[in-house]
């Protein structure tokens, strides 16, 4: 692989049917590159989890993926409420998640300890009332 | 075991057909959270779940999980069939329980491994 590929997705707020959509595009993205699995799927579920947090608790956000030779880098920005207690936040188990988003699954509290699990590096910044910013970088 | 022996030993309808039913899985998990798939499924597994959403056709296109097996007697909605046949993922339906269909499969010769411990 040469050169630097870059992907954008807009995430549509409270579209819980497409939710997952992006992550989709990015690891069928992945697998064409001949990346190989096990980094396909940190990646993968990752950005699924942070894809979801973005839709169920910010109504939406943008996704940017830059991909590089050895590395995918991906950063998850929304305009939401932002994270009150982050320490609180990456225990497994915490959640602030309403009823009907554990209907479709999520909501128990796993997201963010999921995400911290399968990224290589992680960066979570958040500001109540403004938003949350998430980035993650998997290596190949 | 393959796909077409588990739908015969689980008594279920194949909503959709998906890649291949002949395909060969030797380890399932059971969940009705797919937060949880993501945190402790390792491997390629079979997926019982009692969730009808198409995020669980989500999680397991991420997890590479190319069955699913709907328990007590869920049938799949329109979005979830729609985005099984899009991923080739099989999709069948069962009217037993989680409990009975994974003691069932378990005595069969499924196991619980590719599972994070």
């Amino acid at each position: 692989m040469s050169g630097i590929i870059r992907l954008h997705f807009e995430l549509p707020g409270n579209d819980l049917m497409s939710a997952g959509e992006a992550s989709s595009s990015v690891k069928k993205k992945l697998n064409q590159l001949g990346i190989n699995p096990a980094a396909v799927k940190k990646a993968a579920i990752a950005m699924y989890e942070a894809e979801i947090n973005a839709i169920i608790h910010a109504g939406g956000g943008t996704l940017a993926v830059t991909i590089t030779k050895d590395r995918i880098n991906i950063v998850i920005s929304d305009h939401g409420p932002g994270i009150a207690d982050l320490d609180l936040a990456m225990q497994e188990g915490y959640s602030t998640a309403p009823d009907y988003i554990r209907e479709m699954g999520f909501g128990a509290g796993m997201g963010l300890p999921n995400i911290k699990r399968n990224a290589d590096r992680l960066e979570i910044k958040s500001a109540v009332g403004q938003g949350t910013t998430v980035e993650i970088t998997v290596f190949f | 075991m393959r796909i077409k022996e588990i739908a015969e030993i689980l008594e279920a309808t194949i909503e959709v057909q998906g890649d291949s039913l002949d395909l060969e899985v030797e380890a399932a998990f059971g969940s009705d959270l797919m937060s949880d798939v993501m945190a402790y499924v390792k491997d390629s597994v079979l997926l019982l779940t009692g969730l009808v959403s198409p995020q669980v056709i989500r999680t397991a296109e991420m997890m590479d999980i190319k069955a699913v097996v709907l328990v007590r007697g869920k049938k799949p909605d329109r979005c979830m069939v729609q985005l099984a046949e899009e991923k080739g993922i099989t999709l069948l339906s069962t009217k037993d329980t989680m409990f009975v269909s994974c003691g069932k499969l378990y005595s069969m010769g499924l196991t619980g491994k590719g599972v994070r411990e």
